[in-house]
């Protein structure tokens, strides 16, 4: 795990009774749809607010991003997104798996080279609200936005195996 | 692999990468668009698209051979989670028509009948990605020299039962722990032995483990079958004829996702597994004469 590289313990969590410990939460990437019918069915949806308002960070990337969202695009009939950030994510905006792809992004706030983005059936960022900062665009689509202590990505950073956006995420984020 | 000014598409980054976001999901063999619906509203993670599930298979004996097109892209437009799609060993044309289609994953398959007894496709020609069965580490290792980005151990498709499902996980699992013990100099007689590319042998000997994701399928009927595959130290499950020859597929279908996310807890297992109605009827392995047995098609 890309954060005990960078001295930060992290435990999957399950059960909405983890939550009470942690700092930050990532939820990752994966289907939506998948992801959303479980949290349904173990009741994270409030807890995930609730320790969200009392301060914990929350970072969503690709499936994660749509489910952090106030409204989802191209969404399934029941689909409801947690509401945290005041976003409209696209759900696989650019395709299928063949158009999954690889590009260089300049993402604001990391230092150094670009940051290669990782996009698998990825959505894209729609709409922010005015308090939200673009952190990343690819072809004149938002693919990265912070508010405060909520981040989301399109891409995948945990696969290229550059912790910059970890570190990010713990620094700027976690930390806000 | 194609490359667009800066934008790479296919990169075995990109292949291995969707493979990952399956993890700890459940994948449902799937006939048509409305048992691809129920699948997803159970929370399956993407659907195997398929002509017949294994058991069917068995039962009608003759060829078996890659979906229709039309029931492959009726079941591509039925759901939003990733199709994959199966198409016969060594039967490239027929991946290429499941590329041609847009699915997101081609499952080459021992459940189909092989197209040829020498070659495996080269997957590398390809851009969709690919996931291929093993029995054993020398043979995963070998699919992943061809191109394949994603493995499933075998089993015994089509039986809902799990044994040889638990061996082969079970044989992948100690050929990693036997590598991970040998020196260095070591590794060129392992790779001979196992018949496989020594860098791949390197890799997993150095990393203690497989450098993809790797399902466990064939076999697997309830929750608690699941759960067992996971503790064995699998990524996640492919269930087949289990969810859709069984008495009520949907309630079993949501049961075996809850048991695959939380596999380490038992009162979860317990809770989901019960009045689920009819599992599917098993099969004993001994009573499969060994030239109709699937899994041991490829090589």
């Amino acid at each position: 795990m890309t954060f005990e590289a960078l001295g930060v313990s992290s435990v999957a969590v399950r059960l909405p009774e983890q939550l009470g410990d942690l700092s930050g939460l990532v939820i990752p990437g994966g289907e939506s749809t998948a992801i959303g019918k479980l949290m349904r069915t173990y009741e994270f949806y409030d807890a995930i607010r609730q320790q969200h308002g009392a301060g914990m960070a929350v970072w969503g990337t690709c499936a994660g991003a749509i489910l952090m969202a106030s409204v989802v695009l191209d969404a399934v009939d029941d689909q409801e997104p947690l509401g945290l950030m005041d976003i409209d994510v696209r759900r696989n905006a650019y395709g299928r798996q063949l158009d999954s792809f690889e590009a260089e992004l300049d993402v604001h706030g990391l230092e150094g080279e670009t940051f290669r983005g990782v996009f698998i059936r990825a959505p894209w960022i729609e709409r922010i609200g005015s308090e939200v900062d673009v952190l990343a665009e690819h072809d004149g689509h938002i693919v990265a936005a912070q508010h405060g202590d909520l981040l989301a990505t399109t891409f995948h950073p945990e696969l290229t195996g550059d912790p910059r956006m970890h570190r990010f995420f713990l620094d700027k984020v976690v930390g806000s | 692999m194609t490359t667009n000014g800066s934008t790479s598409t296919g990169t075995l980054r990109v292949k291995t990468g969707l493979a990952e976001m399956l993890k700890g999901g459940v994948i449902m063999d799937v006939v048509n668009a409305e048992q691809a619906r129920i699948a997803e509203d159970a929370g399956a993670v993407a659907v195997m698209s398929l002509e017949r599930v294994p058991a069917d298979i068995r039962a009608a004996g003759g060829v078996a051979r890659m979906a229709d097109p039309t029931r492959v892209e009726e079941i591509v437009k039925a759901v939003s989670v990733p199709v994959m799609a199966k198409c016969r060993i060594g039967h490239m044309v027929e991946a290429q028509i499941l590329q041609s289609l847009g699915v997101d994953y081609i499952d080459e398959s021992e459940v189909l009948t092989p197209a040829d007894e020498e070659y495996h496709v080269n997957k590398w020609e390809f851009n969709v990605p690919f996931v291929c069965g093993a029995r054993d580490l020398g043979e995963a290792l070998r699919r992943l020299g061809e191109g394949a980005s994603m493995l499933r151990t075998k089993g015994e498709p089509g039986t809902g039962n799990v044994v040889e499902a638990v061996r082969h996980m079970r044989t992948v699992t100690d050929g990693i722990a036997w590598l991970k013990g040998l020196r260095p100099e070591q590794l060129f007689g392992a790779a001979k032995d196992l018949q496989a590319p020594y860098d791949l042998v390197k890799w997993v000997a150095e990393n203690g483990k497989l450098p993809v994701v790797n399902f466990s399928a064939g076999g697997i009927a309830t929750p608690a079958d699941a759960a067992l595959m996971m503790q064995l130290g699998c990524d996640g499950v492919f269930v087949g004829s289990g969810i859709f020859k069984s008495g009520d597929p949907s309630k079993r279908a949501k049961a075996i996702v809850e048991a695959t996310t939380h596999f380490n807890d038992a009162d979860i297992i317990a809770r989901v597994s019960r009045d689920l109605g009819e599992a599917m009827v098993g099969i004993n392995i001994s009573e499969i004469p060994e030239q109709e047995r699937m899994q041991e098609r490829g090589w």
